[in-house]
């Protein structure tokens, strides 16, 4: 059992409590607690059960790295899964509970997975769950989802806040031991703009724990100092709780920052992403221990040697009386060393390496630990807790010499430098044959935009374990980001290090039992004899491997796995392991939560809605909105009592026979001037522009380079050198940046400026038999047929509002559309409502002008086209110009795909019997294609009842479509297809009369 | 770290006279018009002043803003294009197309760091500049006028938007980072 020691723990503040739950029962801990440290204090070793096997499994961790002691944490909105205990500090009220057991921790039914271990190799579901094929989505699936999977997934939505800051600075220091502090200092003072992060709680690293002493003080003396002297530095920003996640192109880092997770005051911020661009970034996040392969190396007690070390020091945590530590470096027996002085029993180091002679081992030796070299932990005995193990040679199969009684054991298979944020941008690296890992390749950096490295390791996370050489390279690489001279480095001491063996089978001739019960990665349950299986099944590539394995696949990324995984791999292939490579690394290096990329982009401010000056009325009016592009626009008006299908036929009927009133300020306007403007609106429409009279209207279509249709819109002929251009409503910005780019880019010669004012004009449609009466109760303007024709505008005094009245017409009726500065707009809306009620006037939604428009043939951007039809499938041939030499998408209709006389083209479509046809409904043909589907020959692209016809009405694209004028086509394949009948499109008033008022 | 008790505030401005010209702004003839409408002197790349009736930012190599006041916008289309009669240019009232915000307080710079990828260290966006960025999802420009005194423009249909999201990252408080 662990416990709390009566002395100690450098982070713990014993004079005060916390409180908290976990699996509902209460714990007490001290402020300065991480949730596995408060948890070790009240004896709770087993943190939660394997993902595959069930096995239990206590923290094997300190940090980031822990695969095993993950919890759902919290209830509710801040409820959260796979939390690491680690990490994760204690506040009065935390409620944790253990995850992926059921029914309890202590007592699991999934654990019987166990017994039949051998029978859930790697690559089991691959193998086992492939035949029948719809086994697999309708049992084998659902019933491996439901005994699978680590937290539950949060059912409330989440309570907290987040946000986003943007930081732009010269250096990003990512790690706050003493080479992050010590590189801080030197880039400080260089004047330079600098962010330190740590992701923890508290600087200083191992350093501090591990007894180092820098500029002949203790290094927390010597952390203290840094700390306080970075504070004073106005240019050096210091963050702990903060992770660098992802390093990525352009220096662009991403931090994040826990700001009430720690806290059981939930009501500030939860959590910031820092999105920073750097000129340059060192990465100062040191190094991670490696576990030990040995049979029973999950058992819970059995932990990373560093970690017990932690967990001592910082927190007075025993991991129990009696600790044996195995190692195959002289770093553990620090560990040795801080238990026995702590008063705790080591019965004995168990050291793979023949000779261990150097001043650590030396100093247990003086302490009176046994030190047994060439020695091996055979397999560790206890089921959910360590009771002894058994110790052989470490170069033989097995044999059991001895057996040592113990509650817990400390393992030490060497250091790997966290090299993550070096590799996300693709720098390179190098296997130090001496030191057992992987170090940066100094000569393969990330390259950045001036075609240098822009990210630098330093200290531990580039292979310098020592406190002296990790703080001189931390200087050093501080002298780089800044260019500066950084002066001299901080003279760091601590003990002198004998060579490392390296060890990735523990011992090295295990036999097949044994290896099937060495665990890889904790959290997958991948075991020694997995990856083996996969070398033997012909898996060579580590990527592959990792895949077929799950091997460094859960939620910690295999952070103590991956080296120990690939060297096994390199073992079973006889690759050397540089041969054999790494996977890769991507960020983000810790996970962190969707709360934190959403921001602030979350409830009210999810995303922008455009609203016109108008919309206040449109709530008032109790209005169903639908959005347009980024606006909302009221798509009808539903009186009381009334379904909408009601409420739109109403609109249509009144806008008909009376009046109707549109709210039309959504239309984008654009403004087109210069010398060369004709010029200019003639490449940018198919038709004519250049040749409208001053005080007319022309409708214009807009096609890309390949010909397609994008765009129309009236345009305006505003004066000489002016011309106005109306797009549609989600269509302004695309085509005010399109003409821009034809301006700026090809055109630059040419004397044109645009101006995008979509937003400065609010625009009224006042339309129906009664609009001109409206218009001339309003009075200002003489708005008559013979001053102010069908296709003019004129620009004057409505009601003394300053307008311009557009006479054109999307409905057939005869129509104004008014514009009107916006600032003005809801006044002239209110005054026309006013004047028009005696004329019987009522507002009209989008889905109203969408059924007139449709009544009347016109084509619908969006739905006529998709991006793949040219005008003239449209029967729009009238609106391209045959005397241009050239407009923006004339060669792209001249290709022989585009001039195809079978292209689908627009024709009318009356169902025999007055049916709706359904949205999108393809029209068939005889026969199969290729594929065995059913051949078409058209589809429908507008569909509406028509309340002024009292019928269906469809407009749709098919195959020689005006050449059949009266034929019957069949839509739908299944039993009941709806006939109708080719006809013109324009179903209301042909002639044209209605719109001339 | 700024304290807990100042805050920022986020106030609509109201209505604003603005301009748009866009010109040769080398031209003699453009300097001594926007002069003439403003009183000012055309700045230089991002550059942004302010006199007694109106100020002049610059938008792009061949685009100004001209702020007048709010009844006068009209008249300094007409000014603009009268002086410039005959030579290339687009002068147009685009006074109804924005809206202006007043972002005060201690930590302003911050609250607009929160939603702006634009630097906005002191040394890199001093008063006397202009940024035409982007405000979480929507275009905007802003300018410091003083110690803890920002304006910020952003498109009219968007002003609800803006102002929700300037006033939450107000109220989440200071990052401390300038």
């Amino acid at each position: 059992m662990s416990t709390r020691l009566a002395q100690g723990g450098r982070l713990i503040d014993r004079s005060r409590q916390v409180s908290f739950t976990f699996d509902g029962k209460t714990f007490r801990g001290h402020p300065g607690d991480t949730l596995a440290s408060a948890l070790l204090a009240g004896g709770q070793v087993v943190m939660g059960r394997s993902f595959k096997y069930h096995r239990p499994r206590g923290a094997v961790a300190y940090g980031v790295e822990e695969p095993n002691a993950l919890v759902n944490l919290g209830e509710e909105g801040r409820f959260e899964p796979d939390t690491r205990a680690t990490t994760q500090e204690i506040f009065d009220g935390l409620v944790a509970e253990s995850q992926n057991r059921w029914p309890s921790l202590d007592w699991d039914i999934g654990a019987v997975n166990s017994l039949f271990a051998r029978f859930l190799p790697a690559g089991f579901y691959y193998k086992m769950f492939i035949h029948p094929r719809a086994a697999w989505k309708h049992l084998f699936e659902p019933f491996i989802r439901r005994s699978a999977g680590l937290g539950r997934a949060p059912r409330a939505r989440d309570a907290d806040r987040y946000e986003h800051f943007y930081a732009h600075v010269d250096v990003v220091i990512a790690g706050g031991g003493v080479a992050g502090l010590a590189a801080a200092l030197a880039a400080g003072r260089s004047g330079k703009r600098v962010l330190l992060v740590e992701q923890s709680g508290h600087w200083g690293g191992r350093a501090v724990v591990d007894g180092a002493r820098i500029d002949g003080k203790e290094a927390a003396d010597w952390v203290a100092d840094a700390v306080a002297a970075l504070d004073a530095m106005p240019n050096v920003t210091l963050r702990t709780r903060a992770m660098a996640a992802g390093v990525y192109d352009h220096g662009y880092v991403l931090v994040h920052e826990r700001l009430t997770d720690h806290l059981a005051d939930k009501s500030g911020l939860r959590q910031r992403l820092w999105r920073v661009r750097a000129g340059r970034i060192i990465n100062a996040a040191g190094a991670l221990e490696r576990p030990l392969s040995f049979a029973g190396n999950d058992v819970p007690g059995v932990m990373l040697a560093s970690a017990m070390r932690d967990y001592l020091v910082n927190h007075a945590i025993s991991p129990g009386d009696r600790t044996v530590i195995v190692t195959n470096n002289d770093d553990a027996y620090r560990t040795a060393l801080a238990l026995h002085e702590a008063g705790l029993i080591v019965p004995a180091v168990l050291d793979a390496r023949p000779v261990a002679d150097g001043e650590l081992p030396e100093r247990a030796r003086a302490a009176g630990i046994r030190v047994e070299t060439g020695r091996a932990v055979v397999r560790v005995k206890g089921r959910s807790h360590v009771t002894g193990v058994e110790v052989g040679l470490h170069v033989g199969e097995g044999s059991v010499l001895e057996e040592i009684a113990c509650d817990a054991v400390a393992m030490s298979g060497g250091w790997s430098p966290v090299v993550h944020l070096w590799s996300h941008c693709g720098g390179k690296l190098n296997w130090d044959e001496a030191q057992a890992h992987f170090r940066p390749d100094p000569e393969r950096p990330p390259l950045g935009a001036d075609g240098t490295g822009f990210v630098r390791c330093v200290g531990a996370s580039n292979g310098h374990l020592r406190t002296g050489d990790g703080i001189a390279d931390a200087v050093a690489g501080a002298a780089w980001a800044t260019g500066a001279d950084a002066g001299k480095a901080p003279a760091g001491e601590d003990a002198d290090e004998g060579a490392l063996m390296p060890v990735w089978l523990m011992p090295q001739g295990a036999g097949v039992k044994l290896r099937a019960k060495m665990w890889l990665d904790y959290q997958n349950d991948v075991k020694v004899s997995d990856v083996q299986l996969a070398a033997r099944e012909g898996y060579e590539s580590v990527e592959h491997t990792k895949r077929y394995t799950t091997l460094g696949m859960a939620t910690d990324q295999g952070k103590l796995s991956n080296i120990n995984g690939l060297a096994v791999l390199s073992g079973a292939l006889n690759a050397a392991i540089p041969q054999v490579g790494t996977t890769t690394f991507r960020p983000p290096y810790v996970p962190y939560t969707l709360g934190a990329i959403a921001g602030s982009a979350a409830r009210e401010t999810f995303m922008p809605l455009r609203k016109t000056q108008m919309d206040s009325w449109h709530v008032e009016q109790g209005a169903e909105f639908e959005p347009v592009g980024l606006w909302r626009r009221p798509y009808s008006y539903p009186r009381l009592g009334e379904t909408v299908k009601d409420s739109v036929a109403r609109e249509i009927l009144n806008t008909r026979k009376n009046v109707g009133i549109l709210d039309a300020s959504t239309l984008g306007k654009i403004i087109v001037k210069g010398p060369d403007a004709g010029r200019f609106v003639d490449m940018m429409y198919t038709n004519m522009m250049s040749n409208l009279a001053v005080g007319r209207c022309r409708y214009g279509l807009m096609c890309n380079e390949q010909g397609f249709l994008v765009d129309d819109g009236v345009v305006a002929r505003l004066s000489e050198d002016t011309w106005l251009c109306h797009t549609t409503s989600g269509g302004a910005d695309n085509v005010h940046a399109q003409m821009e780019e034809w301006l700026q880019t090809e055109w630059w010669d040419w004397q044109v400026y645009t101006a995008n004012v979509t937003e400065q004009w609010g625009q009224i449609g006042v339309v129906g038999p009664n609009a001109r009466k409206v218009l001339e109760k309003l009075g200002g303007m003489d708005v008559s047929k013979e001053t102010l024709p069908f296709m003019h505008w004129a620009e004057g005094e409505l009601a003394g509002f300053p307008v311009r009245i557009f006479r054109i017409s999307f409905s057939g009726e005869l129509s104004y559309e008014i514009a009107v500065p916006a600032g003005q707009a809801r006044g002239l809306w209110d005054a026309i409502l006013a004047a028009g009620a005696e004329f019987g006037m009522q507002p009209y939604g989008t889905e109203a002008l969408h059924v007139m428009r449709a009544e009347k043939g016109f084509i619908m951007i969006g739905d006529e086209t998709d991006g793949t039809v040219i005008p003239q499938d449209l029967g729009l041939n009238w609106a391209i110009s045959k005397k241009k030499d050239d407009f923006i998408g004339k060669r792209g209709q001249q290709r022989e795909h585009m001039v195809d006389p079978l292209r689908w083209k627009l024709v009318g479509l009356e169902t025999e019997d007055g049916s709706v046809l359904p949205e999108g409904a393809y029209a068939v043909a005889p026969g199969d294609n290729a594929n065995g589907q059913r051949n078409v020959q058209g589809r429908v692209t507008s569909t509406y009842h028509s309340p002024t016809l009292g019928r269906g009405i469809a407009m749709g694209l098919v195959e020689r479509g005006p050449d059949r004028m009266g034929e019957m086509l069949e839509f739908g394949a299944g039993a009941d297809p709806v006939r109708a009948k080719i006809v013109d499109p324009v179903f209301y008033d042909k002639a044209g009369e209605k719109q001339d008022g | 770290m700024a304290e807990a008790t100042t805050t920022v505030t986020v106030r609509d401005l109201g209505a604003q006279g603005m301009v748009t010209l866009r010109g040769d702004l080398a031209d003699e003839t453009l300097i001594k018009a926007v002069r003439k409408v403003t009183g000012l002197t055309v700045p230089g790349q991002r550059g942004f002043r302010r006199g007694k009736s109106g100020a002049v930012a610059w938008m792009s190599p061949d685009e100004l803003l001209l702020l007048v006041p709010e009844d006068k916008a009209g008249s300094a289309v007409a000014d603009l294009d009268r002086a410039l009669d005959g030579q290339h240019h687009l002068a147009v009232d685009v006074s109804d197309a924005r809206a202006m915000f007043a972002v005060e307080g201690p930590f302003a710079r911050e609250v607009l760091a929160k939603c702006s990828p634009a630097d906005l260290h002191p040394d890199s966006l001093p008063e006397g500049e202009i940024r035409r960025t982007r405000l979480g999802q929507v275009a905007a420009a802003f300018w410091c006028e003083g110690d803890g005194i920002w304006r910020v423009i952003v498109f009219r249909s968007v002003a609800g938007y803006a102002q929700a999201l300037l006033e939450r990252s107000a109220r989440d408080g200071a990052v401390g980072a300038f």
